[in-house]
């Protein structure tokens, strides 16, 4: 339990954040989403801003991971799931009919937990969405590669072996060549599941800085157990509970001063 | 005390230990056992043995001489030898009994002789015994008398062995020439004669005039070839009486002077004058012959190489012809199907359909490949040379196939069980980049499932290599005339008839003429199938590891 207090102080204070002067990149609005006959999340409404960082917050089971995989529809693999209200990119209802799953999920990408590099070698990894939308061009390739690599701040430590397996990675840099080969089809979101939690401490501030340098390109939504690590990274936290927003704001509105009980109990360790 | 110590001694789990590592060792010792058996009977038919000349004295009888190999000795107890008149001395409770193999089967009316060892009188070896190989009626042992050409004596005595071995090498390449003629030459202008007469024959189904200026090219084609023919016909005319020219003198073990052809003798070799070296050499070449010659003699003699072929590529085009068959089963099976009691009955059926006893699939390929699907091809594609089929009767294809569909359901099984281990976090990756379910499948998960595949398919080349019941139905033959590739287009003949080592083992075994004289023969030939069956496993092996190696998947 005492693990989860956190030291306000160290929570990062950039500018100012107010939710009234960002733009909408995503919206949530009354959305359920049931497993079967268990519903897993209860009328959730929420506004992610655009390149900003958002936080999910919350105890084992709260849904936070659910709602995160509702952004690219990878709960559609998921044959009991059923779910209503609205979900919105850009204004736009991403569970339509009209909408091409794997268009929306090459505007939206995502991270997982354990990271996932294909069996193949380091630049095949990343260039395997390029390759996907017909991409073959060599020189496209070596320069989309390099970006993304040197966006995943992974360049340095991998251009010399880039034709190598990426089995043969540490977990840290597998977790980078992920996130990069995310980026290499330049998504619009950026959806983090727990990026850093398979990670030891040095890999996990890696990754919390790239995700810093990120996000004036994208715009992240990560979801995270580690609420120092929320209050560093994040510029929006949304707190859940059984399956309910509870609270939704800056972050460090809500670290310091949450409007809620609830908010304020987790965070200061009482329970979860 | 011991009492406990003994309980303790069972829970310590010692007995399993021991038990498991009994059972480990015996099924060892039986399959080291069971190859060595074949090894060892099968290739010591190969080796160059002394051939023994001695007296029989059988009693009452005159003193006859024998030429020939001791092939077994065994022991036999005085009171069975006293049944047919033998009397032992005192004392003296068996006796032993010998194999001689006299050869020489149109002179003396059987290879092998039983023989009894009391009877028999020294035995020596003479350096000049020649033991001779024929294209007919087996082995021909006796001693050298004289060279005859066109009936002249040429050669006699000391040098006479020297001069034989010239001519009989003259008239091997005379006959390795004539093959070579009958084979392509003459093979290519009967290719082409029938294909002019199947020109014909389908210009006249489809109603063309008969005074069409078609068949006027035709009929000088035919005239082309016929006198290419006779060409070739005043050739080997030629090359025949070359062949006849040679003779030899042979006396046999009872006195006789024989004379015979030498295009009717393979080889012919001097076993007791032979260095333990030459011998070697000698053997090398003996089990060359076996792997690589034709058989002769309704498959008694000569080699297997027509079997070999046909069994490897039996085998290979049931592997070219399973493995997409069985993946896209898997695949659909596993990943498109919607999961319920339908998709479990058919997994049940296809685990139970390997079951099957196989020579209910040879009945299956007969009936449906054979006689349906080939019946159909022929009067769709082969109406010209009906009513003899091309497609509509066992051969290389149907036997393929009808395997291909005996193996599947392992493909089937291996290739789920691959599919089942690809971890879900790779396949939410490949979606999560854009990618749609049939393209993760193509670029991700097959890749990565391919050594289940390839474990699949060496499981189904080792059942289907060892096959052998459902093939005599479907296009196994006791001897092919020839074999599924030449050089006459399209190359690769798969309506052709096929040999197998494995129904080579039965037909020699149990449906030759000579069976005593065949028996090395099995031998050499089960060993030989247990060598190609290892060999493709290990070549299907080495590829599944090179794959495993390449799509080594994250170890969490």
């Amino acid at each position: 339990m005492a693990e989860h207090a956190i030291d306000i102080s160290s929570i990062q204070r950039g500018s100012k954040m107010n939710a009234a002067e960002e733009t909408t990149c995503l919206e949530v609005k009354d959305f359920n989403l049931f497993y079967g006959d268990k519903q897993a999340l209860h009328g959730v409404n929420m506004t992610i801003p655009k390149n900003r960082v958002t936080a999910f917050i919350g105890p084992s089971g709260c849904g936070k991971s659910t709602l995160l995989r509702c952004f690219n529809r990878m709960n559609d693999l998921i044959d009991s799931v059923n779910i209503d209200g609205q979900m919105l990119l850009d204004g736009d209802d991403l569970n339509s009919r009209s909408v091409n799953v794997a268009d929306l999920r090459r505007q939206v990408g995502m991270v997982f937990q354990k990271p996932n590099p294909f069996p193949k070698s380091i630049y095949e990894n990343v260039a395997y969405g390029l390759r996907l939308q017909g991409v073959n061009d060599r020189a496209t390739l070596d320069n989309v590669v390099e970006k993304s690599l040197k966006g995943a701040a992974l360049w340095d430590e991998v251009k010399d072996r880039l034709h190598e397996s990426a089995m043969g990675m540490s977990g840290g840099q597998q977790q980078r060549l992920v996130i990069a080969r995310a980026i290499a089809i330049e998504p619009e979101v950026l959806l983090l599941d727990e990026p850093a939690s398979a990670l030891d401490p040095l890999s996990t501030l890696k990754i919390e800085e790239l995700i810093h340098e990120l996000k004036d390109k994208y715009t992240i939504v990560i979801v995270t157990h580690n609420m120092q690590q929320a209050a560093r990274v994040s510029d929006y936290t949304a707190f859940m509970y059984m399956g309910e927003l509870i609270e939704f704001g800056p972050t460090d509105e809500l670290f310091t001063n949450p409007k809620k009980k609830q908010t304020e109990d987790y965070i200061t360790g009482r329970y979860g | 005390m011991s009492d406990k110590s003994f309980s303790s001694w069972f829970k310590s789990g010692t007995p399993w230990v021991w038990l498991n590592a009994g059972a480990v060792s015996i099924s060892l010792v039986m399959v080291v056992g069971l190859l060595g058996l074949i090894a060892v009977r099968g290739l010591s038919h190969f080796w160059p043995a002394d051939v023994m000349e001695v007296s029989y004295t059988e009693p009452d009888q005159q003193i006859e001489v024998l030429i020939g190999e001791v092939i077994e000795t065994e022991t036999v107890p005085a009171s069975q030898l006293k049944r047919i008149g033998i009397e032992l001395p005192e004392g003296q409770i068996s006796a032993e009994r010998v194999l001689v193999k006299v050869g020489n089967r149109d002179y003396f009316g059987m290879d092998f002789r039983w023989v009894n060892a009391p009877w028999l009188g020294e035995a020596s070896f003479p350096e000049e015994l020649l033991s001779i190989e024929r294209r007919e009626w087996g082995r021909f042992y006796g001693r050298l008398v004289a060279v005859k050409q066109q009936g002249e004596v040429v050669a006699s005595g000391d040098d006479a062995y020297e001069e034989l071995q010239q001519r009989l090498t003259r008239s091997n390449d005379i006959i390795d020439a004539i093959k070579d003629l009958e084979y392509t030459e003459i093979g290519k202008i009967n290719h082409g004669i029938e294909s002019i007469r199947l020109d014909k024959r389908k210009l006249e189904l489809d109603g063309v005039a008969e005074d069409s200026i078609r068949f006027a090219q035709l009929a000088e084609e035919k005239t082309q070839f016929d006198t290419d023919y006779s060409e070739l016909q005043k050739q080997l005319a030629v090359l025949y009486t070359d062949l006849n020219r040679d003779q030899m003198v042979v006396k046999i073990s009872d006195g006789r002077e024989v004379e015979m052809p030498l295009a009717k003798i393979v080889l012919i070799h001097r076993p007791n004058a032979m260095g333990v070296a030459e011998k070697i050499g000698f053997y090398g070449h003996a089990v060359w012959d076996f792997v690589s010659g034709d058989p002769r003699e309704a498959n008694t003699e000569g080699g297997v190489f027509p079997a070999i072929f046909g069994t490897i590529m039996m085998v290979m085009i049931m592997a070219v012809l399973v493995t997409p068959f069985g993946v896209i089963a898997a695949v659909y099976l596993k990943e498109y199907a919607k999961q319920g009691p339908m998709i479990r009955l058919i997994r049940i059926a296809v685990n139970n359909l390997a079951g099957v006893p196989s020579i209910v699939y040879g009945v299956f390929g007969l009936g449906f490949f054979v006689y349906f699907l080939g019946g159909n091809i022929d009067e769709l594609f082969f109406q010209a040379s009906l009513p003899s089929p091309t497609f509509g009767t066992p051969g290389l294809m149907w036997a393929s196939l009808t395997l291909a569909i005996l193996t599947v359901p392992v493909v089937i099984v291996a290739t789920e069980e691959g599919l089942s281990r690809i971890p879900r976090a790779i396949r939410e990756g490949s979606l999560a980049l854009g990618a749609t379910k049939a393209e993760t499948l193509w670029r991700t998960v097959l890749p990565m499932a391919a050594p289940a595949m390839m474990t699949g398919l060496i499981l189904a080349v080792a059942r289907a290599a060892g096959e052998v019941a459902p093939l005599m139905m479907v296009g196994v033959v006791k001897l092919a005339p020839a074999l599924a590739v030449d050089n006459i287009a399209p190359y690769l003949h798969l309506d052709r008839q096929f040999m197998h080592l494995g129904f080579h083992i039965y037909d020699v075994g149990f449906q030759s003429p000579n069976v005593e004289a065949a028996r090395p023969l099995v031998y050499a030939t089960a060993i030989l199938l247990v060598f190609i069956i290892i060999g493709l496993n290990l070549v299907a092996i080495q590829i599944r590891n090179r794959l495993r190696e390449t799509y080594k998947a994250s170890e969490s």
